[in-house]
């Protein structure tokens, strides 16, 4: 048993390894081929990157990313793709900082109406891929991409025409500010009472509790309860769940608004955070990278955490790459190299594993 | 397949007459004029690029989903490529980095067995990374104005067929009848002279050959060796390895050619539907192209139908936006339509529920004058999702597509 | 001499599955490879048609010696395979089945003239009739069959390896392939035949050679030995018999079926139409028919996996509007015919397998909460009745043998102890001790007064295990008979409606 333990846990550690070596091979070419030193391009972003406000900044990034990459895993878990977080996420925040703004309420249950909505606006934009996959059999895959362009063009056109605040004369166009009790506190005075000091430019998102709560909530159901596993089964053998009992087309279509809800959650970090409101300069893409986040994390708490934290700080580091005159987008050949590596190491060492299985059994069994 | 040729046309007849008699009643006469005819085919060429390349891939059992990639890599090499040296090579070199995606998606999924849609979806990913990073680099070594588009490309030469188009052949420049005909605005006949005109002159060579590749895929697929076996390896790969067919390179063939087809639309995107390359050119189209591989049922035909319709959408959004406040008119036709279907049928809830989505589009329609811009650009993403609602349930997919393969049948 | 095997031996991961294994054919001869599933006959023919490479030992074909890198080598060498499963595109015509790999040429298109008219020909003078045309998925399994046999024949094949030809025939269509291949061997071909059914060997083999776990442990010639003693050297020990003892059948109705039908959405014939039988406690109820006659989607339909017409009472209650889910909870098991399809998550531990099917009550939840220790616990406990031999509960449930995976299922089944047990298939490619194994717990089982349906395809099978036996053609019930009075010609013939 001993044994089995010990190259379990070396087999679980293969492959994030060897996924990381070959990312490094192919980030340090890239950072070749424009005549730079890579070995200086990795120095600069240690250096920069384990400062005390970068190290706050790489949570702040983490966080949506985390969040995201739970509701796409609900999906992967049960078989689905949902791509289309990048529109659900939009969208809650979108609606999340208009309904917001428009009444005061005491703090902790402003926050938590606000996250209602979001979720609520989230579930129902995923709901119409789910309800278009279970009632005409259209592929969540195309649908949700779909989705995706039609929530920028909506939440453009809600944003100028309708959700606008037009008592300020800027040219940013933004949803009202949010009032005080709708803005989620940050973890600085938590934080000081640990010993960490202010610093300029500083702060932890308030959202990074519910981030946590999340993974935990997520762990727990996927792994503990009979919906988890239910879900589970939906993915491994979608026929055998079925003559288990499963309802295939009920649990597709909770999967996918499960999914929705959590992403219409992803965008609030920064607006409950940091701007109290949504105007132009919401971030996008970070549907697609929390889509590379739950890859690289095997759709578990743990591993999607951890690569959420990886991808933050690649990110965060990766800006000082501009003083030594490289291309901070850098961060983009290692978050990509990363993955499709990620992705094949994953699948030779779960080949080798059945291998290995197989091996025991034989000896076990004494053939 | 003659016969199918014919119900695709009387198909299209049809649509024609539809939008003609809207074009009447609105006096939208952008949305059956020549100019519209040219864009719409000129936006469906890379969508049906799109599409046979994903036939290609999954006709050999691989699901695609990374054309989207593909066609960035080639909008981007085209445009990079195709500055320097001159269209036609950036269009060589379109088709060639497309299919360098398509490499790498093959290997993940054929060589070490990743799931289709994972390696699609991070192929997608890392297209856009790429593209992004090496612009920024360009950029700044000055040879690019901005990170996200490229110096403008020539472009290639255009023609038409002679008498009816305007053709010009050595130097001869030919009358150009249909023009003539469609700017008389005759009800339904200056409407098929409008579109005929569209399809017929100003066409860029490389839309010729892009045409031509719908009835070459026809030809590879169904009546040579090489297509048959392609197509044996998504249907049954262990009865073909058994027979001794090489199911692996049967796989990297069809995942390769779809690259490059992708590619090729990519490329046609910078090069020949606009003049440079811009970043998020390539807008979905990809996805898009899938949808009419779906709607095509996986056959060319199918394809080219589907990608004409999608095409039209994409093209209405970027013309005039009269002629989507008309459109909203035939979908109220479609669905008074369809509540006449319904009562004869007795499903009376279902019919009163099309009637009431009927009747609030026609509120819409006469209530608002002009559709918002950001709501215009959504035209060809909601005509996706509508026609895959409605063609998704008779699918004939191949066998094994989708399937991980591995020789002798492990797993 | 046409083939010659020596010392083959092939080893997979975990497990060697041919060790030293040795035969001759000669031309003109029938030649049977017998033994029990899992013995290693699959596999070394696999090798002999390339498609698998030995690890050591030599193949001779007509005296000559060949390595063979894939199946292109061995048709190149005039060898020919008719699979067990058929391997055949659904999608694709008869013609393009046939022609696959060995596409005639015209220039750069395929010559379907030149196909067809070959096809033609090998039809004609063989009597296997086909119509090149047709979608092979809208043919039956004879006809399949029969297109296999072309495919080999179309590439001039003189040595025909025949694996498990007989596996889903009944017995008339049996006769029709021995006529056929007393043709073939009149030709002068050699053909190498292998199967588990050691009546049907004994008729029509010249030599027989018997592997056991590996290895041959006999050549002999076919008129020289009796079944008997075949099926002792195959096993090494007897084999067991699918049989029940004693009247068990109890008053209580377990299941009820009143003119249950399931239409076609095509509208042509319903796929089952108006059954009506009545199924009492204790008691086996045999289903026989060619494979498509409606036994599954009988099966569907008391599941609940499928609407239908009519009506289906269990224990006396109507079960029609139920659930699949809560069916399964008020004691409906099920034993499915595709264990990796229907039944099991490969790719998951055993213990976790175990939940499938019961995720809804204890011991594996405790309310809503998984409860980890206990199904780990119970898990053990069925490996350990049912002789499920495997490491532990962790063990993934792809590496086990066909044989444990399906005594698993049944542990898995039984540990509610169902009153009533649908079994489809249950012994199907498992091996001889797991065989006697299941029946042994069906028989156990049916004492202790569970209502069971039988569906199967093995006609001693279903005559030894059943109490009353049901016939199903293309949708109804043609025939009761009674088991005990039936042989498996005579349940073949009902089965094709020839009575």
């Amino acid at each position: 048993m001993k044994k089995l333990k010990l190259s379990a846990i070396l087999l679980a550690l293969a492959a994030p390894f060897a996924a990381a070596v070959v990312s490094i091979i192919i980030s340090s070419l890239a950072v070749l081929a424009t005549h730079k030193s890579p070995m200086d391009a990795y120095k600069t972003m240690w250096d920069f990157g384990t400062t005390q406000s970068s190290l706050m900044q790489m949570l702040n990034t983490a966080t949506p990313y985390y969040i995201a990459a739970i509701a796409i895993a609900i999906t992967f878990r049960a078989g689905l793709f949902n791509i289309g977080v990048e529109g659900q996420l939009r969208l809650g925040a979108l609606f999340g900082a208009y309904i917001g703004a428009m009444f005061v309420l005491p703090p902790v249950l402003h926050i938590l109406i606000i996250m209602v909505v979001a979720m609520t606006i989230g579930g129902l934009w995923a709901s119409i891929a789910g309800y278009l996959k279970v009632k005409r059999g259209v592929s969540e895959v195309i649908s949700t991409i779909m989705l995706n362009s039609l929530a920028g063009g909506l939440s453009s056109y809600l944003l100028a025409n309708r959700f606008m605040d037009r008592t300020t004369n800027s040219n940013n166009m933004s949803t009202k500010t949010l009032p005080t009790s709708g803005q989620f506190p940050g973890l600085m005075p938590l934080l000081n009472k640990l010993g960490i000091k202010d610093k300029p430019g500083g702060g932890v998102y308030g959202m990074l509790i519910i981030a946590i709560i999340l993974g935990v909530a997520f762990w727990f159901v996927v792994n503990r309860t009979r919906f988890g596993f239910e879900l589970r089964a939906t993915g491994a053998n979608p026929i055998a769940a079925r003559v288990s009992g499963v309802n295939s087309k009920r649990m597709t279509f909770i999967a996918l608004a499960a999914s929705g809800a959590v992403a219409g959650l992803a965008g609030l970090p920064a607006v409950l955070g940091d701007t109290h409101a949504f105007n132009m300069g919401f971030r996008t893409g970070i549907g697609f990278s929390a889509i590379a986040v739950a890859l690289l994390g095997r759709n578990n708490a743990v591993g999607m955490a951890i690569s959420a934290l990886l991808f933050g700080f690649l990110e965060v580091s990766s800006r000082a790459l501009e003083l030594i005159d490289i291309a901070p987008e850098t961060y983009v050949i290692m978050q990509g190299s990363i993955l499709l590596s990620s992705v094949i190491a994953y699948e030779v060492v779960r080949r080798y594993k059945i291998t290995l299985q197989s091996k025991e059994l034989a000896k076990a069994v004494g053939a | 397949m003659r016969t199918k040729l014919l119900k695709n046309l009387r198909y299209a007849a049809l649509l024609v007459f539809v939008l003609s008699v809207i074009r009447m009643i609105t006096g939208a006469s952008d949305l059956t004029s020549v100019g519209t005819a040219s864009a719409a085919l000129l936006l469906s060429v890379p969508i049906a690029l799109a599409g046979l390349g994903g036939l290609f891939s999954e006709r050999s059992g691989v699901v695609n989903i990374g054309l989207e990639g593909m066609m960035i890599m080639g909008a981007w090499a085209g445009g990079m490529i195709g500055t320097k040296h001159g269209p036609w090579i950036g269009l060589v070199a379109a088709i060639c980095f497309g299919a360098t995606g398509a490499l790498l998606h093959a290997v993940a999924t054929i060589t070490f067995g990743v799931d289709h849609v994972v390696s699609g979806v991070a192929i997608n990913i890392i297209a856009a990374g790429l593209v992004r990073y090496i612009s920024t680099i360009l950029y700044k070594s000055g040879s690019w104005l901005g990170p996200s588009q490229s110096p403008d490309v020539n472009s290639i030469g255009t023609n038409g067929i002679p008498v009816l188009s305007g053709g010009k052949y050595f130097g001869w420049h030919s009358p150009d009848l249909l023009t003539n005909l469609a700017n008389k605005h005759w009800f339904f006949i200056s409407d098929v002279a409008a579109v005929l005109r569209g399809v017929t002159g100003d066409l860029s060579y490389v839309t010729i050959i892009a045409i031509a590749i719908v009835p070459l895929s026809v030809f590879v697929l169904w009546r040579t060796a090489f297509g048959l076996r392609l197509r044996s390896a998504g249907e049954a790969p262990t009865a073909a390895e058994s027979l001794g067919v090489n199911v692996y390179a049967m796989k990297y063939a069809g995942v390769l050619i779809s690259g490059a087809l992708a590619g090729l639309g990519g490329g046609y995107l910078a090069i020949v539907a606009a003049n440079h390359y811009q970043e998020n050119q390539v807008a979905g189209r990809g996805y898009i192209g899938l949808a009419a591989l779906l709607f095509g049922n996986y056959r060319p035909g199918g394809i080219m139908m589907g990608a004409g319709l999608f095409g039209f959408a994409d093209a209405l959004q970027l013309r005039d936006s009269a002629s989507i406040h008309a459109l909203i008119l035939l979908i109220v036709l479609i669905l008074a339509f369809l509540v006449y279907r319904d009562i004869r049928k007795g499903r009376l809830l279902k019919a009163g529920l099309t009637f009431a989505s009927a009747a609030l589009s026609l509120w819409y329609y006469l209530a608002v004058d002009n559709l918002p811009g950001q709501l215009i650009t959504m035209t060809p993403y909601i005509t996706t999702l509508l026609v895959m609602a409605v063609a998704s349930q008779r699918l004939r997919m191949p066998a094994a597509d989708g399937v991980p393969y591995r020789r002798g049948g492990m797993k | 001499m046409a083939v010659e095997l020596r010392h083959i031996t092939k080893r997979f991961p975990g497990v060697i599955a041919n060790k030293d294994v040795s035969m001759s054919v000669e031309t003109g001869t029938v030649h049977a490879l017998v033994g029990e599933n899992g013995a290693g006959k699959s596999t070394v023919m696999k090798i002999l048609y390339g498609m698998q490479r030995p690890d050591s030992g030599e193949i001779l074909i007509n005296g000559k010696a060949v390595h063979f890198k894939n199946p292109n080598d061995a048709i190149d060498a005039s060898i020919g395979m008719v699979h067990q499963h058929f391997m055949l595109a659904d999608n694709f015509t008869v013609l393009e089945n046939i022609i696959l790999g060995s596409e005639p040429k015209h220039g750069v298109t395929i010559d379907f003239v030149a196909a067809r008219k070959k096809i033609a020909e090998m039809s004609a003078a063989y009597g296997l009739e086909i119509d090149p045309d047709i979608l092979v998925e809208e043919l039956g399994v004879g006809a399949r069959q029969r297109v296999e046999i072309l495919k080999v024949l179309y590439r001039g094949a003189r040595i025909l390896i025949f694996d498990e030809p007989t596996a889903v025939l009944v017995p008339q269509e049996v006769d029709d392939l021995f006529n056929a291949l007393e043709g073939l061997r009149a030709e002068g071909m050699a053909i190498i035949f292998i199967s588990h059914k050691l009546d049907e060997v004994l008729r029509v083999a010249d030599d027989v050679t018997v592997v056991r776990q590996g290895s041959t442990v006999a050549e002999v010639k076919s008129k020289d030995i009796t079944a008997r003693q075949l099926a002792e050297l195959m096993v090494g020990s007897e084999l067991p018999q699918p049989s029940t003892h004693g009247v068990t059948r109890r008053d209580q109705v377990a299941l009820a079926l009143k003119d249950v039908s399931i239409p076609t959405s095509t509208g042509s014939r319903d796929l089952i139409s108006h059954i009506t039988f009545n199924l009492h406690a204790g008691e086996v109820v045999g289903i026989a028919g060619v494979e498509g006659n409606g036994q599954a989607e009988l099966v569907e339909a008391i599941l609940g996996l499928r609407e239908y017409t009519g009506s289906i009472s269990f224990n006396g209650e109507s079960i029609d509007h139920l659930s699949v889910a809560h069916r399964h909870d008020l004691g409906i098991g099920f034993i499915p015919e595709d264990r990796q399809r229907q039944a099991l998550m490969m790719n998951s531990p055993l213990w976790e397998n175990r939940i499938l099917g019961h995720q809804r009550s204890k011991p594996v939840m405790r309310g809503f909460v998984l409860d980890k220790k206990a199904t780990i616990a119970d898990t053990a406990r069925i490996m350990e009745e049912f002789d499920v031999r495997a490491p532990g509960p962790q063990t993934l449930a792809t590496a086990l043998s066909g044989g444990n995976q399906q005594k698993f299922i049944v542990g898995r089944e039984m540990s509610k102890a169902p009153a009533l047990l649908v079994a489809a298939h249950p012994t199907r490619g498992v091996d001889v001790g797991a065989q006697g194994a299941i029946w042994e717990e069906l028989r156990r089982a049916r004492e202790k007064g569970m209502a069971i349906v039988l569906i199967s395809a093995d006609l001693e099978e279903l005559i030894g295990m059943s109490d009353r036996l049901l016939v199903m053609l293309r949708g109804v019930v043609t025939a009761e008979l009674d088991p005990a009075k039936t042989t498996p010609e005579q349940l073949g013939s009902a089965m094709t409606g020839a009575v």
